[in-house]
């Protein structure tokens, strides 16, 4: 067996490609709700949130590019279960292409659609005006948004490869994401409090959303971006090795 | 490579999942070019053999081949040479026909003259070829299964495996669906391993059958040769003191066969109808009433009963009662 098949990783990426663009009801849920969460939430505190070092619609984009990106690879590599539960996951599994070739077409293709909502919750957000520090800062944040992609593409593949059916995602979603999501400094600073700045750093999002927020605005970002680079790169390989490992041992 | 006349061959193939043994010590053969089914109720470990000979499941003991490959060793190459349409549909429904036989034809390596090529002409033997830019989710029943079966042969595989390939489909098309399986094996020559419940479905489409009940193959043979080994009529009765009368007709040599199940006898005789007015007559000398008799061609189910002592049916109706409602149906 070939390590790699490139017929195989193409065909599982564009798979994911269409599919995506088919669903149009998906396309447009997932760029509407962080649009919602950027212009309501960016509005409606923009006034009162007077304690930042700039305006909070420039602090709160980052954060929305980071969920935008978050909750879509998430959703690809959770896809996983539908393949399972519609039996189409026997069908590659029996081809005779390796594992990692799978592997690595399925993370392209859910990497892939969730950059591209991600860089339209980016343009409107500098059309709504919100500054770039540099071009080099831009280079980052590009990189920063593709680590964070892979980083939850392998997530969704670990809970896929633990889960037999959806009855848990809401929970997951719930009870794990939304909390840590809150804890990020996505929405708010975290500086302020003693044990949120605690939390925050042992949440690997936290690290996404500084980093974005170092690399695309340049302001109200707590570390510097070469500490949030390399844990959120740190992070990313290890979600890819054990989302890969928990697929490559489930069965289908 | 040298020419090899049986493309599956199994040796005491055996699967435990942990203190139950799902297939124990199945030892067969399958000839190029042929027709063979696995016919047995559910829960017999048709299912299990399949998924051992496709790669997917290892096998606790024993080897098997096909095409001369060893299913553990050789696991790529099997995978080249076979096809498979499971028991459960497997297409992805986003995707128009052309597009699930386009990504499978590139997984199995084909390029894309023979790809084109090769999905005009599966799609021509299923009669698809006016669905094929359709998403498979806008297909019927009967369309998916068709088009698993073109998907399965996409790659000039040289044997198919079809587990349980008309279960949950009404009458004509679970008769569409053999008339193309049929077409199949003709037009290409591909050999076919099937598992089924049905018996109509081994009867129109098998030439040879293995029944297989809880993990052991009973019997393997013709499918004419097996309804033979029953008799040539079966004589089905139910009477006044059933023993007794059985008891007398076993001392009978013109019965080749004798067997008591509750409150019926089942005969296997030559000249069924011929006998009857023999059988009224014993009954009558000692007393016995007859209550019902008739005579019929045997069945594959005969022969399954014979063996089992419970017919194909008993047993779903027993399982299904067993389990609780998602698991019920084929598995």
């Amino acid at each position: 067996m070939k390590m790699l098949d490139a017929q195989a990783v193409y065909v599982m990426w564009l798979r994911q490609i269409k599919r995506f663009l088919r669903s149009k009801g998906r396309l447009v849920t997932t760029i509407i709700q962080p649009l919602f969460f950027l212009l309501i939430l960016g509005s409606g505190f923009r006034s009162i949130a007077t304690g930042l070092g700039g305006d909070y619609l420039h602090f709160l984009a980052p954060g929305i590019i980071t969920m935008a990106i978050l909750f879509s690879s998430m959703f690809t590599g959770i896809s996983v279960l539908w393949d399972k539960q519609f039996g189409f996951l026997q069908e590659v599994l029996v081809a005779p292409v390796s594992r990692i070739s799978i592997i690595i077409g399925r993370t392209l293709g859910g990497a892939t659609t969730a950059l591209i909502q991600g860089f339209i919750i980016l343009i409107i957000a500098i059309g709504l005006g919100v500054p770039i520090s540099s071009i080099f800062g831009l280079f980052l944040t590009v990189i920063i948004m593709i680590l964070i992609a892979f980083s939850a593409v392998g997530f969704g593949l670990v809970l896929a490869s633990k889960m037999q059916d959806f009855q848990a995602f809401p929970l997951i979603m719930n009870l794990i994401i939304m909390p840590l999501l809150f804890l990020s400094s996505a929405f708010f600073p975290v500086s302020q409090n003693q044990t949120m700045q605690a939390i925050a750093y042992v949440n690997p999002m936290f690290y996404m959303v500084d980093g974005l927020r170092g690399a695309l605005i340049g302001e109200n970002n707590i570390l510097p971006i070469y500490i949030d680079f390399i844990v959120v790169i740190a992070f990313c390989i290890f979600m890819m090795a054990i989302g890969s490992y928990f697929f490559s041992k489930s069965e289908a | 490579m040298t020419y090899i006349s049986d493309i599956i061959t199994t040796k005491d193939l055996t699967k435990k999942f942990d203190d139950l043994v799902a297939v124990d010590n199945i030892s067969f053969s399958v000839k190029k070019g042929e027709v063979f089914g696995f016919l047995g109720p559910n829960g017999a470990g048709k299912t299990t053999t399949i998924k051992m000979l496709i790669t997917i499941l290892n096998p606790t003991g024993g080897t098997a081949t096909i095409s001369g490959f060893d299913i553990i060793k050789q696991r790529d190459k099997v995978r080249k040479n076979i096809g498979i349409v499971f028991q459960e549909p497997a297409l992805d429904t986003e995707l128009t026909g052309e597009e699930n036989l386009e990504y499978h034809a590139r997984m199995y390596g084909l390029n894309k003259e023979k790809r084109k090529n090769r999905i005009d002409e599966v799609l021509k033997l299923v009669d698809l070829e006016d669905k094929r830019k359709v998403i498979v989710k806008n297909y019927s029943g009967g369309m998916k299964r068709r088009l698993e079966i073109a998907r399965g042969l996409m790659h000039y595989p040289t044997v198919l495996f079809l587990d349980e390939p008309t279960l949950g489909l009404d009458a004509q098309t679970r008769r569409a669906i053999w008339a193309y399986i049929k077409k199949m094996n003709d037009e290409e020559g591909t050999t076919i391993f099937l598992t089924t419940h049905y018996m109509d479905e081994a009867e129109s489409l098998c030439k040879r059958v293995g029944i297989i009940d809880r993990g052991k193959i009973l019997v393997m043979d013709t499918i004419a040769n097996l309804k033979n080994s029953v008799g040539k009529d079966v004589i089905t009765l139910s009477c006044t003191n059933i023993s007794k009368l059985k008891e007398k007709l076993e001392k009978e040599k013109w019965i080749s066969k004798i067997k008591q199940y509750d409150t019926t006898l089942t005969l296997g005789v030559e000249k069924g109808d011929e006998k009857i007015p023999q059988i009224i007559e014993i009954a009558q000398k000692q007393g016995i009433k007859i209550k019902s008799i008739s005579v019929r061609k045997p069945t594959l189910d005969d022969v399954f009963i014979s063996y089992t002592g419970r017919t194909i049916r008993d047993n779903e109706v027993q399982q299904n009662a067993n389990l609780p409602p998602r698991f019920r149906g084929g598995h």
